[in-house]
């Protein structure tokens, strides 16, 4: 029973984080996507909120990232299409370079925009780029550049994991659930 | 070890997908929402700069209000009187914290007449040893016309100039004030009031409350404004004085540092908090926190504080923002001003693109 869960199931500790991280980068990008359309308290605490949320998700993906190096997760169904396989892939690999990427950026053109970089409860960030504004133009056009791919990507992964769950029901989905069932049907 | 080739087909295939799809469309659809693009009418930062670009034109590279400016370098020394209401370390005794400042007249016209308004503003960035700072934008008024964002907008939409006329439509200005009334105090300031010739001689307000909070984490109501100590007022300007103040701060700093005090009011219990347009009584306690001191100008072209987003809610620890709703509407609309205009630098190369002499 142990030996074919961990071969069908993720190993819990990425589920847990999966879904603690699912959450918070939905967060982030909803409050991202929220601050910069309003001019009300919102913008103020929204903003408040996206800093250390950033930085948590930081965290978490690079912890992530080592737990997924070391466990390798349950194999894609045999019969996915050589294309389909690579587009999984590539996908998830992208999505943990932007979970990486877009905190990085944000914490980067914070610092090339002269701002002090407040996590709040007085925890203040040091500088990762120096007070430039040719700098901060570049990195501001691409955290939103990248939020947008990022959201784009989410959407995808999610009508995917949908798929495979509701359609296909191959186990795919299953494997990032909490309980494994008798073999999928 | 074998599995199946191919899934077998599930029951109710639409129904899945159509579960499918409302999952998808219905996150997008909620973050096109949250994003503004399904509700044009919101009050948007974007919107609030569209408008200023509308009232004083796309000038690359420049601030989108208060385009017009000189930077300024000094320092505050720290009386010490306001270190029992702020715990901030640049109110400590003794202290001396390193500012980078910025003269302006309002409106987002690079090349607006010295004279042609009475409004001017000082904007102060004082950087603590520790790091932390405090950005703060003030203003020659004692009391701003509008309470609220979505007024300031409508005043801004009001006062546009008519593409006819290229002025303001008096008319629509007559009855935007009139549907107004929050904006007296400031009718009847702007009424009488000269423009002054010299960004030197005039006192600044802070305009927005505040609270310091002290170390044991108390906090009072506060407003600020710096009163200047540099002599008589020159004589008024006339409307068509074009270009007189930079250089007349620049022949005063040649000669000495310009001094202004900066005093904190303290609000007594009932008093707004929420609320530009109106000012606390006179005979409210007023604390002599230090003196702001300016020693040299620097053309803002290339000073130290052009590429400086002056967002009134970068506060050091022992200052928070009240619940005035100008405060975030401020920080948002300054945030995509200071997009905007580093987007263009970074076009031009890192130098504000200069525009044909007008």
């Amino acid at each position: 029973m142990n030996r074919e869960t961990a071969t069908t199931m993720f190993w819990w500790p990425a589920r847990v984080l999966h879904w603690l991280m699912a959450a918070m980068i939905l967060a982030m990008l909803f409050v991202g996507a929220g601050l910069v359309a309003s001019v009300s308290e919102r913008h103020a605490w929204l903003l408040a909120l996206h800093k250390p949320l950033g930085i948590a998700i930081l965290l978490l993906a690079v912890l992530r990232l080592a737990l997924r190096l070391r466990h390798r997760p349950p194999p894609l169904p045999r019969d996915l299409a050589p294309a389909v396989r690579l587009a999984a892939h590539a996908s998830h690999w992208l999505l943990y370079a932007l979970m990486l990427a877009m905190p990085l950026i944000g914490w980067a053109m914070l610092s090339a925009g002269g701002y002090p970089v407040e996590l709040g409860a007085g925890v203040r960030l040091p500088p990762i780029a120096p007070f430039d504004p040719t700098w901060f133009a570049a990195l501001r056009w691409l955290h939103r550049a990248l939020a947008y791919a990022l959201f784009a990507l989410v959407l995808a992964h999610l009508g995917a994991a949908l798929y495979h769950g509701l359609i296909r029901r191959d186990g795919v989905l299953r494997s990032m659930l909490w309980r494994q069932r008798s073999a999928p049907d | 070890m074998n599995e199946p080739t191919a899934p077998p087909r599930p029951p109710f295939p639409l129904a899945r997908w159509t579960l499918i799809a409302l999952a998808v469309g219905g996150l997008a659809g909620a973050f096109a929402y949250v994003a503004g693009y399904l509700d044009p009418q919101r009050l948007t930062p974007a919107r609030v700069v569209d408008q200023l670009q509308a009232n004083g034109g796309v000038h690359p590279g420049y601030r989108r209000n208060h385009a017009k400016g000189v930077c300024v370098i000094g320092r505050f020394d720290s009386s010490g009187k306001a270190a029992p209401y702020s715990r901030a370390a640049l109110f400590a005794a003794g202290a001396r914290t390193p500012l980078v400042g910025r003269f302006a007249l309002p409106g987002g016209n690079p090349y607006a007449p010295d004279g042609g308004v009475p409004i001017r503003s000082l904007a102060l960035r004082l950087t603590q040893a520790d790091g932390q700072q405090w950005r703060t934008g003030m203003n020659n008024m004692p009391v701003f016309p509008v309470a609220t964002p979505q007024a300031f907008y409508e005043q801004l939409r009001a006062t546009a100039p008519d593409p006819a006329t290229g002025k303001p439509d008096p008319a629509r200005q007559k009855a935007f004030f009139e549907a107004h009334p929050e904006t007296a105090a400031f009718r009847a300031w702007i009424k009488d009031q000269k423009p002054s010739a010299s960004y030197a001689t005039d006192a600044y307000y802070g305009l927005n409350a505040f609270y310091f909070v002290g170390a044991d984490g108390a906090r009072h109501a506060v407003r600020w404004q710096v009163e200047p100590d540099n002599g008589a007022a020159a004589a008024p300007l006339g409307a068509q004085d074009v270009n007189t103040l930079a250089a007349e701060l620049e022949r005063r700093l040649n000669q000495a540092p310009l001094r202004w005090r900066l005093w904190a009011t303290l609000a007594a219990p009932g008093d707004p908090v929420d609320d530009a347009t109106q000012s606390w009584p006179a005979q409210r306690p007023r604390i002599d926190a230090g003196t702001v001191i300016l020693e040299r100008a620097q053309d803002q072209d290339s000073g130290e504080c052009r590429d400086i987003n002056y967002d009134p809610l970068v506060l050091p620890d022992g200052i928070v923002a009240s619940a005035d709703p100008l405060l975030p509407a401020r920080s948002a609309a300054y945030a995509e001003s200071y997009r905007r205009r580093t987007y263009e630098e970074a076009r031009a190369g890192g130098r504000p693109p200069r525009e044909a002499a007008r």
